[in-house]
């Protein structure tokens, strides 16, 4: 018996030390951010009390968003520029993401189509042309279209995502056909299962797909820095990339207090759709 | 179950289609958004990219210039030395997180108490934008007082200059034996080694989460099985788990290859958080989508870009059949 405690023990050992390190860093973050200047370059652990005599540092997060400058033609904080367009465009890539995937997938799954298969593969095989090949392509394209420094460019080429076709596909494969032929019989089209049976049928496929799409429009840095020029266009991943190249860049309690006002939104959607997240990834078996 | 087709699950293919004639055309308009996003920005752009990589000069003042651009990035020690970079990046990276990966989601997918919990926190470094995390870590890294050097401290070890330094890894710890490596075997530099490994504490997560997927998918009764003929831990490992999950391994190690080949976002933060060119010390971190990026965006030649964007699709293009031939033949032993 003593052997298999050992075994366990290990194991939790094991997971816990991994699950500390993939925390600390973002806990660390935390903590400094509501340091002193002094306190955050000494790396102080935790100068509050009972240990310091600081008080948390709060005003590190209205001085970082004072520091990051102002708005001049709408007289706001840019932060509140950046924030607001990194909600516009992820919240517009995400809902057109998951329409695309959810109509796609539907006609992949429940509709007679010819060449239904070859048509998934053909969609499957785009993952195979790099993003670094499309990049300077697509940047001379929103010259072309004269959507540079538009929220065009910054939300249409991102309105499709394969991984979420493959996800959804996979799960409205376990929607039995004779549904929508019982459906049917009761004067249901397709748009109408599609929106009343399918898709309440496949929540966690859906909030897989709108979770991974937000973190990745969030964290979308290289092309909203190729295809926007005015402060006021930019999102926060670009606005956290210059405030740590301008001011930010040596007041470390600030850069830290900027990064976590990046960061607590994706942490927060994050926390509240895990449940589906988890059961989206596990149950439709992204077995490749 | 190893060869790319088994993306599409047969069993659960729909009743064959011949016995209903009605083809339903209008499932066609329900592909049309996606597809016309596909081709429009990732299809035609690929061509589009050929006609680029022929014209020098900025982006509104094209002109051609003919194979210049290959023929340039070809000749110049920096692309290649991005290309040797980007190599060791994949190599330092892709296998480490797919073995941790595996390792962790095995050892979850045994009876653990809170196992969602674990889940949720290991997947947290992939929610965590990379640009602020790369910041974090940049921190961590600092020269002066960081807690990596804190720890090093703590183990007895000498400080080191990590983001800043350009010395080669090998070359480094051969010094701390007191010995003194040949140049060409000082490896990737520690800055580079400190990007490295941030990516894997940031892929980790995403890694466990779509083994764990797998291993859910795989049949109990087979360890059952297994048992009952007497095998032990390893052999149930080796013998049931790696092979019923090869799709998994293939599908990770695609995406995950295609992804190191392309790695950013978080090599250009560390650069600028420790105050470093692009490119890093001495050019040291500077991959091909580094040198990309610095040709675009600072030395204005869209050309030149391209024809570099091309030369590593074709790199990653060649390496993606080399892994569905090795897959494809490991999946035919393993069925036998």
């Amino acid at each position: 018996m003593a052997k298999i405690n050992w075994k366990r023990a290990l194991i939790y050992a094991v997971l816990i030390l991994g699950a500390t390190a993939s925390v600390l860093p973002f806990v660390y973050m935390l903590m400094t951010s509501v340091k002193t200047y002094g306190s955050a370059t000494t790396n102080n652990f935790w100068p509050w009390p009972p240990l310091g005599d600081e008080p948390l540092q709060w005003n590190n997060f209205t001085e970082a968003i004072t520091t990051a400058g102002m708005d001049k033609a709408w007289n706001i904080p840019l932060f509140v520029r950046y924030f607001a367009n990194s909600v516009i465009v992820s919240v517009i890539t995400v809902v057109g993401t998951v329409l695309t995937s959810i109509l796609a997938a539907y006609a992949l799954t429940h509709m007679n189509l010819p060449g239904r298969n070859l048509v998934f593969l053909l969609i499957l095989a785009t993952i195979m042309v790099p993003n670094d090949l499309t990049l300077v392509p697509k940047v001379v394209m929103m010259f072309n279209l004269q959507w540079y420094n538009t929220y065009l460019a910054l939300t249409v080429p991102f309105l499709v995502s394969v991984f979420g076709i493959f996800l959804m596909r996979q799960f409205f494969l376990q929607i039995p056909r004779d549904l929508f032929d019982a459906a049917c019989i009761d004067g249901a089209g397709h748009l109408r299962f599609l929106f009343t049976i399918v898709v309440p049928l496949s929540k966690p496929a859906i909030v897989t797909t709108a979770l991974l799409n937000f973190i990745w429009a969030w964290d979308n840095f290289k092309w909203p820095l190729l295809v926007t020029r005015d402060s006021n266009m930019r999102v926060l991943a670009v606005g956290l990339q210059q405030f740590l190249q301008g001011e930010g860049g040596t007041k470390v309690q600030l850069m830290m207090a900027f990064a976590t006002m990046v960061v607590i939104p994706i942490v927060v959607f994050y926390f509240f759709t895990q449940k589906y997240f988890t059961e989206g990834v596990i149950t439709t078996g992204i077995k490749g | 179950m190893s060869e790319p087709a088994t993306l599409v699950p047969h069993a659960q293919s729909a009743p064959p289609i011949r016995e209903r004639v009605k083809y339903d055309w209008i499932a066609y308009l329900y592909l049309l958004p996606a597809i016309l996003i596909l081709v429009v920005f990732h299809i035609l752009p690929a061509f589009y990219a050929f006609w680029i990589s022929t014209q020098g000069g900025r982006i509104r003042a094209f002109r051609f210039i003919g194979a210049d651009n290959y023929l340039n990035a070809l000749q110049a020690p920096e692309f290649w030395g991005a290309l040797l970079n980007t190599v060791w990046y994949v190599v330092g990276t892709v296998p480490i997180n797919i073995a941790l990966g595996l390792f962790i989601a095995y050892l979850l997918f045994q009876k653990i108490r809170g196992r969602g919990v674990y889940r949720v926190i290991y997947f947290m470094p992939h929610v965590i934008s990379a640009v602020a995390s790369a910041i974090v870590w940049a921190w961590v890294f600092n020269p002066t007082g960081g807690i990596a050097n804190r720890l090093l401290g703590l183990l007895g070890l000498p400080e080191q200059k990590w983001l800043l330094e350009s010395d080669g890894v090998f070359k480094l710890i051969g010094q701390g034996f007191g010995m003194d490596l040949p140049g060409w075997l000082s490896g990737p530099s520690l800055a580079f080694v400190s990007v490295m490994i941030f990516a894997v504490w940031q892929a980790l997560g995403f890694d466990v989460i779509i083994f764990l997927a797998g291993l859910t998918n795989i049949n109990a009764e087979l360890y059952e099985a297994g048992k009952i003929d007497g095998a032990n831990g390893w052999q149930l490992f080796r013998h049931i788990t790696i092979p019923l999950l090869m799709p998994t391994i293939f599908f990770i190690s695609i995406i995950s290859i295609i992804g190191s080949f392309q790695a950013f976002n978080h090599i250009y933060t560390m650069n600028i958080a420790a105050s470093q060119p692009l490119g890093g010390p001495l050019g040291t971190t500077r991959t091909v989508s580094i040198f990309m990026f610095d040709q675009l965006y600072s030395q204005q030649r869209a050309g030149y870009a391209t024809a570099i964007a091309i030369l590593l699709a074709l790199i990653i293009f060649a390496l993606t059949l080399v892994q569905f031939r090795f897959f494809e033949r490991g999946g035919q032993e393993n069925a036998q």
